[in-house]
């Protein structure tokens, strides 16, 4: 059967960047750089990871919106996509994204390819949620979401994989929510949005030496157990649970209905609080033996300051700093490249204390000793 | 002189059946005449003697063949693989597919050794015992270690060995409670991690600094009272030498901790540098990697575990002893974790090892060094300028050991071919695919060659060329490297997302035929 291929091009997508202005949400910012002479650089990344799937030519089907959210990108890749809906070319907003990714939804795509940056994943996130799997084209300014392939060509690598059904498996990977205002001012104000079904690229050959790699499901597994085995041993200990799918693998397994992006409490195995702010937690672990279990958030390697700002300074200076659980997949660890574990707490004496070496959990009794800076 | 290329290789390509799948009912390869009635006479019922529980209901599930098609059959098979000995094996870095001279093979297979059984009477097997007793004293003489037991079945299993030695050393000290973790390094070999873990340990794993060396400073963050003992890999598997590696020791001993060197592959410091002036109180060999016996194809393979005297009550038995004039087999030793195998281990690979050994020498085996070390850095020199080619922590100012891990991730970025794929690629020049590393990929794109002292300037030359017309191809047509291989006898998985799936890979043909039935 022919494969669907959903496109979606941000046509403006990081053309802040070019001209100093972190960013291209919003209507005048947007005028600004088209002032400052901004050229679009969403089109021809979108045509590069085109180029990937060239000899799939004849054997899929590409679904696009018009003009330059997609239609002028494919014919110049040599495609002749199917053309959807209607835009008001040269003037796009996010709501094009959304209505985009909703109609290439409907029309049974395979995979959405979408071309942008963190504004654009938002709105796909908003229009899709996991109910489609989808893959980001790096095109945009500053990308924190982890929804995002390296480069446009190896985006366009892994579509073709998934057009020729060679991906086995899909996993939640991060989108984020990035305050382009502040971050103008140099702040980052970020929290974690939501998480997009992306593509897992595991169709690596394997030596029989080493086996197979266990998948993201075993080792979160893994991950959780050990967890699971420190709350066993302490059950009138207070464990405050962050944001994340590597720490929604631990409420999983213990058959709790925990919040995949806020903090939740567990105390003998049991959901006491879901969804709590500083306030309750500042309350919740005063004069009492508390555990922080938090994971790396969005991809850069951030353990707090993205995404789980409720577990605040004051909170662990609260409950300690030897209390503290860092949990994430090996594959997670060696995605960082090399670069160390980040903390910004907005407190630079305690993201002093949290520098140095934390030990992150693995897998079941399995740490890694990793290096954290501010 | 050009290097040779093969650029009209072709290997042969057979489609060959599933052998259960070639099964012609009534078919026999042997047919067995009845023995005549006085013979039967005198057997009487055969199978009434079998215990009732051991006697088959029905026939076994067997193919039928005849003998022809069975050879046919395993033939074609043999014309599809790209093994050791039949191609340039540079690709299997952290193997050290060295060549095995063919006379070693001639002794294995004479009967005066071949035809020993190991339960016979220690007075019998004498020379079999001695050529244990001896390559012991060659080992002990390597490492510097005062022990060494060559019961492991290989490489993991001596590793095994070692954390079955700590976990009885820390008991016997009534601290195993408390010493209950083990600390390796993320380039150490994955049994570093993985037979701790076996044993019961909780595993801390360090990765390295920016030079591409165990970072000490999370070796001092990660010690404490807890640390039963490090277990490390030098060289690494990305073929840099710590250089500091005796100070890892010291931290290490400071902390109260044990420290096991994994020396699984020794071919970079033959003669040169031992476990016992690191400071170390075990190691262990790979007698069928750097000892020049076969391995690949699952075996056979020894493990040679070496210890200092303080861990040797724990070894395990039998030990041989040598009481002046006889052999023994001594299995007095109270506090041994007891067998890790049956019998001696493989008698095999200690006769051709200790052969090799001999042949070679004192200086031949510090030469094996120098000259790995030598063709490894002549074939990285040469690969310098191929495009899209990088290796690891490249400008460390570190020389690289006995193997280098090279990274495609240019070539990824340039032009979408990746690793995988110039792995596939390469299968059309003859050569075997290379080992990329283990999981999960630390370094991008990787690629990990070894070329041992056995190789000619031209194997080395020939790689080099077949590396560098993949990448001239990926640059000028990537979807052709992308589909490859072209000439190999397989061409791909058509199904890989089932290797994942426990509902759906088998092994053998019965979980087959039962996993697709329903």
């Amino acid at each position: 059967m022919t494969k669907k291929l959903g496109l979606i091009v941000n046509p403006f997508a990081g053309m802040g960047g070019r001209v100093g202005l972190k960013g291209s949400d919003g209507a005048d910012t947007l005028q600004k750089a088209l002032a400052l002479g901004a050229r679009p650089e969403a089109p021809r990344r979108a045509v590069e990871a085109l180029s990937m799937l060239q000899d799939l030519k004849g054997a899929l089907e590409i679904v696009a919106y018009p003009h330059e959210m997609g239609e002028d990108e494919a014919r110049q890749a040599g495609f002749e996509p199917t053309v959807v809906g209607s835009i008001d070319r040269g003037h796009t907003m996010p709501e094009d994204t959304v209505r985009a990714a909703q109609d290439l939804m409907r029309l049974g795509v395979d995979l959405l390819l979408f071309v942008g940056g963190d504004g654009t994943a938002r709105n796909v996130h908003d229009a899709v949620g996991d109910r489609v799997p989808a893959l980001g084209v790096p095109a945009g300014v500053k990308i924190h979401s982890a929804v995002y392939a390296t480069t446009p060509r190896a985006a366009g690598d892994l579509a073709k994989m998934v057009m020729e059904e060679r991906v086995g498996a899909f996993h939640d990977a991060e989108v984020m929510d990035i305050d382009e205002d502040a971050f103008r001012e140099g702040r980052v104000s970020s929290r974690l949005y939501g998480y997009l079904r992306v593509p897992a690229d595991t169709g690596h050959v394997q030596n029989m030496k080493s086996g197979r790699a266990a998948g993201d499901e075993a080792a979160l597994a893994a991950i959780a157990e050990h967890v699971i085995e420190a709350m066993e041993a302490h059950p009138d200990d207070l464990f405050i649970v962050g944001p994340g799918t590597t720490t929604r693998a631990i409420m999983d397994r213990l058959g709790l209905q925990g919040t995949l992006l806020g903090v939740d409490l567990v105390e003998g195995l049991r959901l006491v609080g879901s969804d709590v702010g500083e306030r309750d937690l500042l309350e919740r672990s005063q004069g009492r033996r508390s555990h922080v279990v938090v994971t790396v958030i969005g991809g850069q390697g951030y353990i707090f300051g993205r995404g789980n700002q409720q577990i605040s300074p004051r909170v662990l200076a609260q409950v300690g700093l030897q209390s503290l659980m860092v949990v994430a997949t090996r594959q997670k660890i060696a995605s960082l490249r090399g670069g160390p574990l980040l903390v910004d707490t907005g407190d630079a004496e305690m993201d002093r204390r949290l520098s140095g070496y934390a030990r992150v959990i693995t897998g079941f009794h399995d740490e890694i000793v990793y290096r954290v800076e501010a | 002189m050009t290097a040779r290329v093969r650029k009209d290789y072709q290997q042969a390509r057979w489609n060959e059946p599933v052998i259960y799948e070639l099964s012609l009912p009534g078919a026999r390869g042997v047919l067995v005449p009845m023995p005549d009635g006085e013979v039967q006479a005198k057997a009487g019922d055969v199978l009434g003697r079998l215990p009732k529980g051991m006697r088959r209901a029905e026939l076994p599930n067997l193919p039928e063949l005849s003998q022809k098609h069975v050879l046919s059959h395993y033939l074609h098979l043999s014309q599809e693989t790209l093994g050791s000995n039949i191609t340039n094996d540079i690709s299997e870095g952290t193997c050290t597919m060295k060549y095995n001279p063919r006379i070693n093979e001639v002794l294995v297979g004479d009967p005066r050794f071949a035809e020993l059984h190991p339960d016979q009477d220690e007075d019998t097997v004498q020379g079999i015992l001695e050529i244990y007793h001896r390559f012991s004293q060659i080992i002990k003489e390597i490492s510097g270690m005062d022990e060494v037991t060559f019961q492991p079945g290989g490489g993991n299993h001596a590793v095994y060995t070692a954390a079955s030695v700590v976990r009885a050393y820390w008991a016997a000290r009534g601290q195993l409670e408390q010493r209950n973790e083990i600390i390796t390094t993320i380039f150490s070999h994955p049994c570093d991690a993985a037979a701790p873990a076996t044993a019961g340990f909780k595993v801390i794993t360090l990765y390295p600094d920016k030079q591409g060396i165990p970072d000490i400073e999370a070796l001092k963050a990660a010690v404490s009272e807890h640390t039963a003992a490090i277990f490390m890999t030098n060289p690494e598997d990305i073929g840099i030498f710590n250089p500091r590696v005796d100070d890892f020791v010291r931290i290490v001993h400071e902390a109260g901790g044990l420290c096991f060197y994994d020396q699984a592959n020794a071919n970079a410091f033959l003669g040169v540098a031992r476990a016992r002036e690191a400071g170390f109180d075990m190691c262990h060999f790979n007698v069928h990697k750097t000892f020049g016996t076969p391995h690949g194809g699952e075996g056979p393979a020894n493990g040679a575990f070496c210890c200092a005297n303080e861990l040797a009550p724990f070894l395990p038995v039998p030990r041989v002893v040598y009481d002046g004039k006889k052999y023994h087999l001594d299995y007095d030793k109270p506090q041994s974790i007891g067998k890790v195998r049956d019998f001696m281990g493989t008698a095999g690979v200690i006769l051709k090892a200790y052969a090799w050994t001999m042949m070679m020498g004192a200086e031949g085996l510090r030469e094996t060094a120098d000259v790995s070390v030598i063709n490894n850095n002549y074939m990285l020199a040469k690969m310098e300028g191929i495009r899209g080619l990088d290796y690891a922590f490249r400008g460390n100012g570190i020389r690289r050991q006995e193997q280098v891990r090279y990274t495609w991730e240019p070539l990824k970025n340039d032009t979408g071919v990746g690793t995988d794929d110039v792995n596939n690629r390469i299968a059309d020049y003859g050569i075997e695919h290379y080992w990329t590393s283990h999981h999960p990929w630390v370094i991008p794109e990787p690629m990990t060659l070894e070329p041992c002292e056995t190789y000619s300037i031209d194997d080395l030359d020939e790689y080099v060329e077949v590396i560098r017309t993949i990448s001239e191809e990926a640059y000028a047509d990537p979807a052709f490297v992308k589909a490859a291989p072209h000439r190999a006898a397989s061409h791909r998985r058509n199904d890989d997302a089932s290797l994942d799936d426990p509902a759906k890979w088998a092994v053998t043909w019965r979980a087959h035929v039962k996993k697709t039935r329903k």
